[in-house]
């Protein structure tokens, strides 16, 4: 596993195995090895389409790396896995799709309220149900955001091409270490499927990030405790003889139960929250192309989030002043930098491989007088440059 | 009267002092097991550094989480053994033990169990079937004796229950064994057995829950259904002889299984190494 102090090893077996360089390769393939890139040393999965490459790259590289793959027995079984390696102190991740991201809500939520570090990859398919297995979609945009029971935070992060893939699930890593917290990773069918350039670069060029680990034994005797101010408690991983107790039941920054004090739940979660929220430089990222003069404002993200550019590249030839903004992390929603742009234009078009996802999230930040509407798509087949054009015009 | 015990009774250094008392009613079999867990810790010098118990959502599932001085990870409904898995990997010098309940481990986390029992990791399950799901209030579990009354058989039980050790013992476990909480002395034995197999263990523990179970079936007291278990439990060498009739009812006790089988984190450590050096990736 890549703890501190393992670096030189994990290093000269990432230079060995991974030369830098151009390859052709799946979206899903570059996913995993971008996770094998940032530390990841424990997979534990379920087969399920459009997911399933991810799983056997892991199979296949993470031994030579030293690593662990797991297939587990089912979805649930696979994230409670993940959780039980991660208190060991291993980076950890999962992927699967629609069906399975279902499955592992229960969990989810329990890496939530025990701050487990842990990556979990939705490769979203086409829904609800069975629906079209195969085909990608973007529908699980709120199941990321709201799957799991109760009070929680979330962040997401979507990754718009294989390359920005392989970077993004880096990034999903490093923002699972430094919040001690689960990250969702939103991939889906299209991108996982199409085949494309990917750099790999050399093993220098990634920053990676590790979680806090406790400084002292006061700080082990506090695993939900907030010694640094920033909500992120250090977390005494097990085997270190801290007597650290874990549980998804309201707790005490001592991590002992107290489901009865109003008080304790209130602290805990609100903790668990505002560690997400006063933390936006972890993880708040966006893309934007022309929005210094938008007056019509594109917002998409994923896969859609390229013929996107099509569509605005091509308007602007025509001389029509549209912008394009892009959320990378889409939850937390970029909700000031969203609040900016939206002030400047007359129209916002939100696109999206769904019903109207994402456009829930952006009607929060646009005033009344400006126009908003959902260019949408489904039937597993992605918007064209065409399609979204077709829109741009018809608002210009 | 409480801190009294807590200062004369021996196992209590194994204990969280601050999480006592128990939650558990009085003449609950959890004490028992979580007693028995303890003298066989204590029996074979385990350092509790080198145990991490795991364990899932129920009365049982509160025996060691978090009374036991431990790493402890208590986790959701049923995913307890799962959730050991991935521990047992990242650790594989340490000792990780599961205790649970019978409506945790074998029906909603029925699949786990087996599937822990097929791969052989080597992790203790210490399951504790009180026939009935007592947290919630005595409902029908699928360990519930036929024909007996629960909350949600309030009439009879019309199912059959599951066999969990000849379960787990056909799905490839290297050691299996059934107690009751009325034989105190042959489960620390076979807990102390099964922390030593290398490979997957259960010991399952008839226990008694006067409250929830008893009560609703003419052994509202703990005695009365310790009385129960010592005149119906058969040996597991009689019952060979016996009819599935004249086992009905029964419980079966003893060892099952004792075997030696490939173990799980061990394979998959053989398997990097292997991967490994067919790679020529080994360090010098």
């Amino acid at each position: 596993m890549i703890i501190r102090g393992d670096e030189p090893e994990q290093l000269r077996l990432l230079r060995r195995l991974y030369k830098p360089g151009n390859y052709f390769m799946q979206g899903n393939e570059a996913l995993s090895y971008g996770a094998l890139f940032a530390g990841c040393r424990f997979y534990a999965g379920y087969p399920i389409t459009p997911s399933s490459e991810i799983a056997e790259t892991m199979a296949r590289e993470l031994p030579k790396l030293g690593g662990y793959y797991l297939q587990m027995e089912d979805e649930i079984g696979s994230i409670a896995a993940m959780v039980g390696a991660s208190w060991t102190g291993f980076k950890v991740m999962t992927a699967t799709a629609g069906p399975g991201f279902s499955l592992m809500q229960e969990n989810l939520g329990y890496a939530v309220m025990t701050e487990t570090p842990l990556v979990l990859v939705d490769v979203q398919r086409s829904g609800p149900s069975t629906g079209q297995a195969t085909k990608g979609a973007q529908g699980d945009f709120f199941q990321a955001r709201w799957g799991t029971h109760g009070d929680h935070p979330i962040v997401a992060v979507s990754p718009t091409s294989g390359q920005d893939a392989f970077w993004e699930v880096i990034r999903a890593f490093n923002i699972a270490e430094r919040l001690r917290t689960p990250v969702v990773f939103l991939f889906d069918g299209v991108l996982a499927h199409t085949r494309e350039r990917v750099i790999i670069p050399p093993v220098e060029d990634v920053e990676i990030a590790y979680r806090r680990l406790p400084a002292n034994e006061e700080e082990a005797k506090l695993p939900f405790g907030d010694p640094h101010g920033d909500g992120v408690p250090p977390m005494p991983l097990f085997g270190h003889g801290y007597f650290t107790h874990v549980t998804g039941s309201t707790h005490k920054e001592t991590g002992l139960r107290d489901v009865y004090t109003p008080e304790v739940h209130d602290r805990l979660v609100r903790r668990i929250h505002r560690k997400i929220e006063k933390n936006r430089e972890v993880y708040e990222k966006y893309e934007e192309h022309f929005t210094d003069d938008a007056e019509i404002l594109i917002v998409s993200w994923g896969v859609t989030a390229r013929p996107a550019l099509g569509a605005v590249l091509r308007a602007r030839e025509e001389g029509i002043n549209v912008g394009l903004f892009v959320p990378k992390t889409v939850h937390p929603f970029p909700a000031e930098r969203m609040r900016e742009l939206a002030k400047k234009a007359r129209a916002v078009l939100v696109a999206e491989m769904n019903l109207g996802q994402m456009i829930i999230e952006v009607e929060r930040y646009v005033n009344d007088d400006v126009l908003l509407k959902g260019v949408n798509k489904i039937g597993g087949v992605p918007l064209t440059v065409e399609e979204i054009l077709r829109e741009i015009r018809g608002v210009a | 009267m409480a801190k009294k015990i807590y200062s004369t009774y021996p196992m209590v250094k194994y204990l969280r002092k601050e999480a006592l008392p128990t939650a558990l009613c009085p003449g609950c079999g959890g004490g028992t097991v979580l007693n028995a867990f303890a003298n066989a810790i204590d029996g074979l010098k385990i350092d509790p550094r080198d145990l991490v118990v795991v364990s899932g959502i129920g009365c049982s599932a509160w025996i060691a989480s978090p009374y036991f001085l431990a790493d402890t990870l208590h986790t959701t409904h049923g995913r307890a053994i799962a959730f050991a898995t991935g521990v047992k990997v990242g650790l594989p010098d340490k000792k990780v033990v599961v205790i649970s309940g019978d409506g945790d481990l074998a029906s909603i986390g029925g699949n786990h169990l087996l599937h822990a029992a097929r791969r052989n990791i080597d992790i203790t399950v210490i399951l504790v079937n009180n026939f009935i799901y007592g947290m919630t209030g005595g409902q029908v579990a699928p360990t519930t004796p036929f024909g007996a009354i629960t909350t949600t058989s309030p009439y009879r039980n019309i199912e059959h229950p599951l066999q969990i050790s000849e379960t787990v013992a056909a799905a490839g476990a290297s050691y299996v064994a059934r107690w009751t909480t009325a034989h105190v002395y042959q489960l620390i034995e076979s807990i102390k057995k099964a922390l030593q197999v290398k490979g997957f263990s259960l010991v399952e523990v008839v226990s008694q829950c006067p409250v929830q179970f008893g009560r609703r079936n003419k052994m509202k007291e703990p005695a009365e259904m310790l009385h129960w278990f010592l005149k119906n439990s058969v040996p597991i060498s009689k019952a060979k002889d016996m009819s599935p009739e004249e086992l009905e009812g029964k419980f079966i006790i003893g060892e099952f299984v004792n075997r030696k089988r490939p173990e799980y984190v061990d394979e998959i450590n053989k398997l990097i190494d292997e991967v490994q050096g067919s790679f020529g990736l080994r360090g010098d």
